[in-house]
């Protein structure tokens, strides 16, 4: 049993270049994911949190680049390791599943073969041993009826099944951490629960560690133990899960709590974070989110706010954000 | 939310990166493509020669002058004289007026026709959609070149032959293009929702799914015009183009056959002419389809 | 803003009567082969009313048939089976354009539902000049104040939609829709392409428009948090048909279908733990069949929890439940207590069968 994190992401920086200039995608961003845990990172479209993921295996677009920081897995930095080092490590130490599973599959190969694949390729596993192993790597993650489906094709199976078979191919080489990029966003709400509740019980099994990104923060709360939050390609806050989304210490993070209807509980009035989000070649000075903010006073618009360590094992980038608690209590929301 | 953020502000959308949506730039955009400009300069010079036929030269050129046949460049002929004693230079500059003109306006009816009746196949597809789609099949069934040859043959050599030639030939293609478009535009939600709004069909067509769908007819118009162009020079080479004396490639081509080994340039530079052309063409169809692919409007 | 030509009925405003929507998939020969149906049964009898002010949710997952249900009420497809009335009036194959102006609709994606070459100015102004919804001089002024009661500025006016983010978009589409004046309004799943805090936007809008306009409501969504938000009244369906109706604190409160159920087990709440769900197995197993082969008897028996062996031979209809006027479940256990265990076991996973199915596109529209 290790102690210390599996993957630590230290300063991480990943700039992107377009025709409208360098678009700072992730800028310093800090993670840790223990052995065994499920880490969320949770943002809207443009904070950066599916180009983190990208950075930490390897798979920019080709105009980004990592131009700062560290990727430790195991103690190992990724960085400044050539594609070709990184392919020894994608498989046996890390891997990753897709949001769409019908683009993430190859359509044109049986899928059997593409969950043997990660082990002839990386454990030299012999043919039969290595389909062996696809066919109980296919029974773990509950695709009925194996041996059939291990000589079909991607587009004879229901966007479920799918998901299950990237979950097969993912787990294949038995990897230390699995990173999932919204597995979930294009599912069914029934076909959601059952590869949530898969995924949760792959993590407790078989200890590997997760960081699952994703936008829906209850779907966070279901999977995840504790929760990171992006918003303009850095973080804003990191803790607990239930901390974060019961009683969370940045407007941000309170702002999408507001804004979500609760299937729960009927509000009067959804509160929606008023403007947009923020450019990312330009970003705005001091605190990104000032602009939107409802607490922001004049030093959110001059200083940097890099995270800070709170009590209780919590971190905020937030100057002011006891006034998150005060909201929530004037709201009158408690969640029990 | 009271005023919408034109322009700048606009989020990029960091998921899809290398496919941006680009479009507020697109129209800035294009005379930054090589291959659009070069071709449109190019075509330009050669409008420009087209025109200015009657400026660039002082010769006749149907005149003969059977004294002063077959020689060579000079600095009174550019580049000779032919058989008959007309200058070639100015024959180059109208046949190429002549065979340029037609092409165009002959790429103008097949347009047409094929782009209405591709669209009706299309948006409503059914039975008007299998008997259109019939009749292109038995258009393409023959061979382009064997069609335009023996229709022109029935209808006699000169220019409205032609015409109509090609029409009857050349609609195809455009109607397949179009009705290809219009299957998958039709399925966008915006058409549903102006049939939601009572517009009739033709409104519906004609202003809210053909000017999404048309640029793929015009990219492929450009390569139309030089395959036309090549039609009509073909069938000049074989006499059933514009009957003589009006200069036509084709048949300056045809009539400079027999003295390819003595005065060469009397076939060469209008075929070289011919290919000038097809370039310039190809050049600017290859560049619309550059810049429409990427942002795809 | 109710019309003046607006017939104050005393039935409901909308109301479909066994309506069916088929689509035929490939050859007979290919369909036999294959051992499925030809006909892709994707609203397989469906009554349904919808009263004047009401908000009414059609709630359901991919290959419900929600949306081709929604398409069909609004005139845009045409049905197979049934009628659709407006007013107590049946309305004809081919509606006419007075009648399709009552109903309108926003749809799901917003970067589709605006043509990309057209103003927003031209396209309100196309509509408002076709319907003569107001005299010709005050058309602009007209559309001037549609975009103030969707919260755009006027400079939309002269904006091409790719000029905006997708909930501006919404709102767009929002005021091309109101533009008609339409006695109903249909929004399938008008927020799921938006992320979550422009969502609270558009559904703050619905709502204040509902309130001010009076609007009757229909909404497509799969979301049952949004649903909460917004409608008065609950439908939710699966393969094509209503298995339950009733009002939101009935269908919330007190779900009796074994799907409904299921649907609200497996949405993931903020209460939630990462341990505590990991307890039982999954609300509903299995997947949803083709919609080329529905089980026979009631539809959803190779899913449910409590499946009998009745279940295989009887098709349930709706049924009203005792005290509960207006809520309506299609099962023969309903609000009786249900049985242990069913006949076919606690875990069922569905397509059992001995043949691989081959995908169908659930519905060649692309729509749920």
């Amino acid at each position: 049993m290790s102690t210390g994190p599996i993957l630590s992401v230290q300063d991480l920086n990943v700039r992107i270049t377009t025709r409208r200039g360098i678009v700072r995608a992730v800028d310093g961003v800090s993670l840790d994911v223990a052995a065994g845990e499920a880490l969320g990172l949770v943002g809207e479209s443009g904070s950066g949190k599916s180009m983190t993921l990208r950075a930490i295996i390897g798979v920019l677009p080709a105009e980004g680049r990592i131009t700062g920081g560290q990727i430790l897995l195991d103690g190992v930095d990724l960085v400044p390791l050539s594609q070709a080092e990184l392919n020894r490590i994608r498989g046996p130490k890390i891997s990753m599943i897709f949001q769409e599973p019908m683009s993430a599959l190859n359509p044109v190969m049986r899928v059997g073969n593409q969950i043997a694949e990660g082990t002839r390729v990386h454990l030299g596993y012999s043919k039969s041993k290595a389909a062996e192993r696809a066919l109980e790597l296919m029974r773990r993650v509950g695709i009925p009826d194996p041996e059939r489906r291990f000589r079909a094709y991607p587009h004879e199976f229901s966007g479920g099944m799918r998901q299950r078979v990237m979950i097969a191919i993912a787990l294949s080489c038995d990897p230390e951490i699995i990173l999932c990029d919204e597995p979930t966003t294009a599912l069914d709400v029934t076909i959601q629960d059952q590869i949530l509740r898969l995924l949760s019980r792959l993590c407790r099994e078989s200890g590997v560690s997760l960081i699952f990104v994703t936008h829906d923060l209850p779907v966070v709360a279901e999977i995840c133990d504790r929760v990171a939050v992006m918003y303009g390609g850095q973080l804003v806050e990191r803790g607990d899960v239930r901390d974060v989304l019961l009683d969370p210490r940045h407007p941000y993070t309170l702002g999408l709590v507001r804004s979500a209807p609760d299937v729960e509980h009927v509000r009067d009035s959804l509160v929606p974070i008023p403007g947009s989000p923020p450019s990312l070649v330009s970003p705005p000075s001091g605190c990104r989110f000032h602009p939107r903010c409802g607490f922001a006073q004049d030093d959110c618009t001059v200083q940097p706010t890099p995270l800070r360590d709170l009590p209780g094992g919590r971190s905020t980038a937030c100057l002011h954000y006891e006034r998150c608690a005060e909201a929530l209590a004037a709201d009158g929301i408690g969640h029990g | 939310m009271s005023a919408i953020p034109l322009g700048g502000q606009a989020e990029p959308d960091l998921a899809a990166i290398p496919a941006e949506h680009a479009q507020p730039r697109q129209a800035r955009r294009w005379y930054r493509q090589p291959a659009l400009m070069s071709g449109l300069i190019l075509f330009g010079i050669i409008l420009f020669l087209a025109a200015g036929a009657p400026l660039l030269t002082s010769y006749n050129p149907i005149a003969q002058n059977l004294s002063q046949t077959l020689l060579g460049p000079s600095a009174h002929h550019l580049l000779g004289t032919d058989q008959l004693g007309r200058d070639v230079f100015s024959r180059l500059l109208y046949g190429l007026r002549t065979d340029l003109r037609i092409a165009c306006i002959a790429v103008l009816f097949p347009f047409c026709i094929g782009t209405v009746l591709g669209s009706i196949a299309g948006y409503y597809g059914g039975w008007v959609d299998t008997i259109i789609m019939r009749l292109v099949d038995i258009v393409v069934a023959f061979p382009f070149y064997v069609l335009i040859i023996a229709l022109v043959f029935v209808l006699g050599p000169g220019q409205r032959s032609i015409y109509i030639a090609i029409t009857l030939v050349g609609w195809v293609s455009y109607a397949r293009i179009v009705r290809g478009e219009i299957l998958v535009a039709k399925r966008q939600d915006y058409v549903l929702a102006a049939q939601s709004g009572g517009l009739a069909a033709i409104r519906i067509i004609g202003r809210h799914l053909l000017p999404n769908v048309i640029t793929q007819a015009i990219i492929y118009a450009m390569s139309d015009i030089v395959q036309d162009m090549l039609a009509i020079v073909t069938l000049g080479y074989f006499g059933l183009g514009v009957p003589p004396p009006t200069p036509d490639l084709g048949s300056m081509i045809n009539d400079g056959q027999n003295f390819l080994t003595t005065h060469w340039q009397l076939t060469t530079f209008p075929g070289l002419v011919v290919v000038v052309v097809g370039l310039a063409l190809s050049l600017i169809g290859d560049g619309l389809a550059d810049l429409i692919r990427p942002g795809q409007a | 803003m109710a019309d003046a030509d607006a017939a104050v009925g005393t039935g409901p405003l909308l109301s479909a009567s066994d309506i069916a929507v088929h689509f035929p998939v490939g050859s007979q020969l290919a369909a036999r082969a294959r051992h499925h149906e030809r006909m892709l049964r994707a609203v397989d009898g469906v009554d349904m009313e919808l009263d004047r002010g009401d908000a009414l949710a059609l709630v359901g997952e991919s290959g419900s048939g929600k949306s081709t249900l929604a398409l069909a009420l609004a005139g845009l497809r045409p049905v197979d089976r049934g009628q659709v009335s407006f007013d107590g009036r049946v309305l004809p194959k081919h509606r006419s354009r007075a009648d399709l102006r009552r109903i309108q609709m926003v749809f799901q994606d917003p970067y589709s539902s605006l043509n990309p070459r057209l103003t927003v100015g031209s396209m309100l102004r196309e509509l408002v000049r076709v319907h003569h919804v107001v005299p010709g001089g005050e058309a602009d002024e007209y559309c001037a104040r549609l975009l103030t009661l969707v919260g755009l500025g006027q400079d939309a006016m002269r904006a091409y939609p790719r000029q905006f983010s997708g909930g501006q978009r919404q709102r767009v589409a929002i005021a091309r829709a109101l533009a008609l004046r339409p006695d109903v309004l249909v929004a399938d799943e008008p927020v799921s392409a938006l992320d979550v805090s422009v969502q609270a936007t558009i559904l703050n809008l619905l709502r204040d428009l509902r309130g001010e306009l009076g609007l009757t409501l229909l909404l497509i969504s799969h979301n049952l948090a949004v649903v909460r938000h917004l409608c008065d009244r609950v439908a939710v369906m699966y393969l094509g048909r209503i298995v339950e109706t009733g009002s939101a604190d009935q269908l919330f409160g007190n779900p009796q279908h074994p799907y409904t159920r299921g649907l609200l087990a497996a949405i993931p709440r903020l209460s939630d733990s990462a341990a505590g769900r990991a307890q039982g197995g999954p609300a509903v197993v299995g997947d949803p069949p083709s919609a080329l082969r529905i089980p026979t008897g009631c539809r959803f028996r190779t899913r449910c929890p409590i499946a009998q062996a009745r279940c295989e031979t009887e098709d349930p209809a709706l049924r009203t439940g005792p005290g509960e006027p207006g809520h309506q479940v299609a099962c023969h256990f309903a609000f009786t207590g249900a049985p242990e265990n069913g006949a076919a076991g606690a875990n069922v996973p569905a397509e059992l069968s001995a043949e691989m199915p081959a995908e169908v596109p659930v519905n060649p529209d692309g729509r749920a």
